[in-house]
C-alpha cells in the first residue's frame, strides 16, 4: 500500500491523460477470509486441448471473474467491483479470443474465485476443466478512488505461477487494466510484443454512394470507448495517431481544399501543418513523433516532403515528375518506404530518410501501393493491385509476397503495434459500404471489427505506456 | 530546400502524356460508353423552373446551359491526358470565359473507386491541371483558374463497373458566380 501511495503522484506527473501506472510489484491480496472452495461446474470443461505437438495457439485457458477484495461501489460498474470483475475477465477473453490466437473460456462458463485464491488456484478444479492455463486477477477499490488490479497467470499442469502484474487505474481507465492483463498472457505465451492496450483511429462513413459523410473518429484497439471527433461538415481523411496519441494528423477539406491537420485531442483545437497555395495529403509521423511527412501536388505534379510537428520550413524529399505519395519510416527511422508511379504504374521505393538512394522495391505481377513498414521492421505491408485489390506483406528487399486477404477491395494496410496484425478496410462493390477488418500474418485469422457505422482509413497507435 | 517544378518539366510532362494518349483506348471505350451529360452531377444546380432564357447571362447556370455536358470531360484509367474530344470541350469552356472575362473558374479532377486513397488524391490533381493547362494554352488567364482534387471521394456513377468508372474519371470545370 505504500508502495501506491508513492506511485500516485507520478501518475499525475508522467501520465495524467491516463492517470494509469504500472505497479512493479503486485501486492498479492491478503490471505484473509478463505472464501468456498470454487463450485463444481461442469458446463465449463474446456475443449480443443492439446498434446505436446500442439501450437501455443490451442492452448486451453481459463479466465474466470476476477475477485475482490470487498464488494464496494465504483464508477467503473453500477454492480460494484465484484460485477467489475467478472466484466475485466470477458474482456480478456474477448481480446484473446478474437484475434485468433487462443481458444480461452471466459467468466461465464466456468467458477468463480474467491479472492484467496488468486494466489492460491484451487488446481483441482482447473485440471478438471482440462484447462492448460488459468488466468487470474482481483480487482480492489482503493481508498483514493483509483482501483488496483492483480492479473496471474497460473501453468495448471505445473501447478506453477508463470507471471503476475498489477496496475493502478482510474475507474474509467478500467478496460485498460484487462487489455494490459491480456498483453500479459499474450506476450507470456507467445513471446511477441504486447498490443491490446493501444488505440486506433479511422473515417466513420455514412451517407450514399454519391454525398458520403465522411468524419475522423477514435476507439479502442477492440472498439470500446469510440468517439467522433468531427462532426461531418467537411469531409476527412486518412488519420494517423501521432506516437504519443495527444494528437491526430489528417487530411480534411474544411476549407474547401484538401490540407492536412494536427488535431489536439486534448484541447480539441486544430492547427494547419504547413501553409500553402498548393494541396497537401497523405500525412505520416515519423516514429518519434518529431517529424510529419507529407506529400503536395505542385502544378500537378505530387512529391513527398517533411514538416517538423511543430510547423517551419518543408523538405522535399523526391523530385521526379511522377506521383510520389504517402510514405512510412522504418521503425528506427532511417529509411522511408513510399508508393511512386515514375514507373509507368504505382510500385513501392525505399529512400533515406533525407531523400537519397531512391530504389524500387516492389518487382512483381501488379501494381502495389500504401505501404506501411512493420514496427517491427521485418515486413513492409501494402495494398497489392492485381485487378481486385489485395492486402499483402513483403520483406524490406521487395521479396517474399504474400497476399494475406482476397476480396474485391482491401486497402490501407495499418500495423498492430507488435507487427503481427494488420488492419485495413474493405470495401462492397456497388454499394460502396466500408468496414474495418484485421488479419495475422498467416492469412488465416481474418475477422471484421465492430464499428457504429462504416468505417475506411484505419491508424493503428502503439501500445499505450 | 523547396524548389517548385519548373515550367518546362510540366511541359515535358503534358507532352508526354499527350504522346501516351494517342495509342490509348479511350477512342473505344468512348463509342460504347458516351458520356451522358443528364446524369452528371457536376452540372450543379440545374437552371431555375423558368425557360432558359431566364438564366442571367455570364452567371454558372448560363456556362453549364451553354456547355450542355462539354464543361466535363473524362480520362481513361489512370490516365489524364487531353485527347481531341476533351480539346474540343475545354475550347469551348475557353470560348464563354473569353466572353466573360470577370469570371473565376474552378476546376475539380476526380477519380474512380479503383485506386487507393491517396494515390487518387495526386491523380485527381494531375486531371485538374491538364484542363487548366489547356485552358490557359488557349489564351485563359491562368489566375483565373483554379484546381482541386477530390479523388474517389464525389462519384457521379454510383455502380461498380467500367460503365460507371469511366463517367467517374472526370475533370469538371464549374465558373464561380
Amino acid at each position: 500500500m505504500t508502495l501506491l501511495k508513492h506511485l500516485a503522484p507520478l501518475l499525475i506527473a508522467f501520465v495524467p491523460a491516463a492517470g494509469f501506472a504500472q505497479e512493479q510489484q503486485v501486492v498479492a491480496p491478503p490471505p484473509g477470509a478463505q472464501g468456498a472452495p470454487a463450485q463444481a461446474d461442469d458446463e465449463g470443461v474446456l475443449v480443443g486441448t492439446v498434446t505436446g505437438e500442439g501450437a501455443w495457439q490451442d492452448l486451453g485457458i481459463a479466465i474466470p471473474a476476477f475477485a475482490t477484495n470487498a464488494d464496494v461501489a465504483t464508477p467503473a460498474n453500477t454492480g460494484g467491483t465484484a460485477a467489475l470483475g467478472r466484466e475485466l475477465a470477458r474482456v480478456i477473453t474477448a481480446d484473446l479470443k478474437n484475434n485468433g490466437l487462443f481458444k480461452p473460456v471466459g467468466p461465464d462458463s466456468l467458477p468463480k474465485p474467491s479472492f484467496a485464491e488468486i494466489t492460491a488456484p484451487a488446481w483441482g478444479s482447473w485440471t478438471s476443466r482440462s484447462a492448460e492455463m488459468l488466468v487470474q486477477g482481483y480487482v480492489r477499490a482503493n481508498g483514493d478512488g483509483q482501483l488496483t488490479v492483480g492479473c496471474y497467470l497460473y501453468d495448471v499442469q505445473l501447478k506453477n505461477e508463470l507471471i503476475r502484474q498489477g496496475w493502478v487505474v482510474q475507474p474509467s481507465d478500467w478496460r485498460r487494466a484487462a487489455h494490459k492483463c491480456a498483453d500479459l498472457v499474450y506476450s507470456k505465451l507467445s513471446g511477441e510484443s504486447p498490443f491490446f492496450d493501444s488505440k486506433i483511429a479511422y473515417i466513420a462513413e455514412t451517407g450514399p454512394k454519391n454525398h458520403r459523410i465522411k468524419r475522423l473518429a477514435i476507439m479502442d484497439s477492440d472498439g470500446a470507448n469510440h468517439r467522433f471527433i468531427t462532426n461531418g461538415g467537411a469531409t476527412a481523411l486518412t488519420p494517423r495517431y501521432s506516437p504519443d496519441y495527444k494528437s491526430i494528423v489528417y487530411l480534411s477539406y474544411i476549407n474547401g481544399n484538401p490540407r492536412i491537420y494536427v488535431y489536439d485531442i486534448g484541447t480539441g483545437k486544430q492547427r494547419i501543418v504547413t501553409q500553402s497555395s498548393n494541396p497537401t495529403f497523405a500525412p505520416r509521423w515519423s516514429p518519434d513523433g518529431r517529424w510529419i511527412l507529407y506529400s503536395m501536388a505542385v502544378g500537378g505534379n505530387t512529391d513527398i516532403y517533411r514538416v517538423s510537428a511543430q510547423g517551419g520550413q518543408s523538405t522535399r524529399l523526391t523530385d521526379n515528375p511522377g506521383i510520389d505519395v504517402g510514405g512510412s519510416y522504418s521503425p528506427d527511422g532511417s529509411k522511408i518506404v513510399f508508393e511512386s508511379d515514375r514507373s509507368g504504374t504505382q510500385q513501392v521505393y525505399v529512400m533515406n530518410a533525407d531523400g537519397s538512394n531512391q530504389k524500387r522495391i516492389s518487382f512483381f505481377a501488379g501494381r502495389a501501393a500504401t505501404p506501411e513498414w512493420s514496427p517491427r521492421g521485418d515486413q513492409i505491408a501494402f495494398t497489392h493491385i492485381v485487378g481486385d485489390f489485395r492486402i499483402a506483406v513483403m520483406t524490406p528487399d521487395g521479396r517474399n509476397v504474400r497476399d494475406l486477404t482476397n476480396s474485391w477491395q482491401d486497402e490501407a494496410p495499418t500495423w498492430a503495434p507488435n507487427g503481427r496484425i494488420i488492419q485495413f478496410f474493405r470495401t462492397t462493390r456497388n454499394s460502396g459500404d466500408t468496414a474495418l477488418w484485421q488479419v495475422d500474418l498467416t492469412g488465416r485469422n481474418e475477422r471484421r471489427l465492430p464499428t457504429p457505422v462504416g468505417a475506411s482509413d484505419p491508424a493503428w497507435g502503439p501500445v499505450l505506456p | 530546400m523547396k524548389r517548385s517544378v519548373s515550367a518546362l518539366a510540366v511541359t515535358t510532362m503534358l507532352a508526354g502524356a499527350l504522346a501516351l494518349g494517342a495509342c490509348s483506348k479511350k477512342a473505344q471505350v468512348a463509342d460504347e460508353l458516351p458520356p451522358q451529360p443528364a446524369t452528371v452531377a457536376d452540372n450543379g444546380p440545374p437552371p431555375g423552373p423558368g425557360p432558359v432564357d431566364t438564366v442571367i447571362p455570364g452567371s454558372n447556370a448560363d456556362f453549364l446551359a451553354q456547355m450542355n455536358g462539354r464543361n466535363v470531360i473524362y480520362f481513361d484509367t489512370d490516365k489524364y491526358d487531353i485527347d481531341a474530344t476533351d480539346a474540343a470541350a475545354l475550347r469551348t469552356q475557353a470560348e464563354w470565359l473569353r466572353r466573360y472575362p470577370t469570371k473565376r473558374a474552378t476546376i475539380e479532377g476526380h477519380c474512380d473507386e479503383r485506386g487507393t486513397r491517396d494515390y487518387n488524391i495526386a491523380l485527381g490533381e494531375r486531371r485538374a491541371n491538364s484542363a487548366k493547362n489547356y485552358l490557359v494554352s488557349v489564351g485563359i488567364d491562368a489566375s483565373r483558374l483554379t484546381t482541386v482534387s477530390y479523388g474517389k471521394e464525389r462519384p457521379v456513377a454510383l455502380g461498380s463497373n467500367e460503365a460507371a468508372w469511366a463517367q467517374n474519371r472526370r475533370a469538371a470545370t464549374i465558373t464561380i458566380d
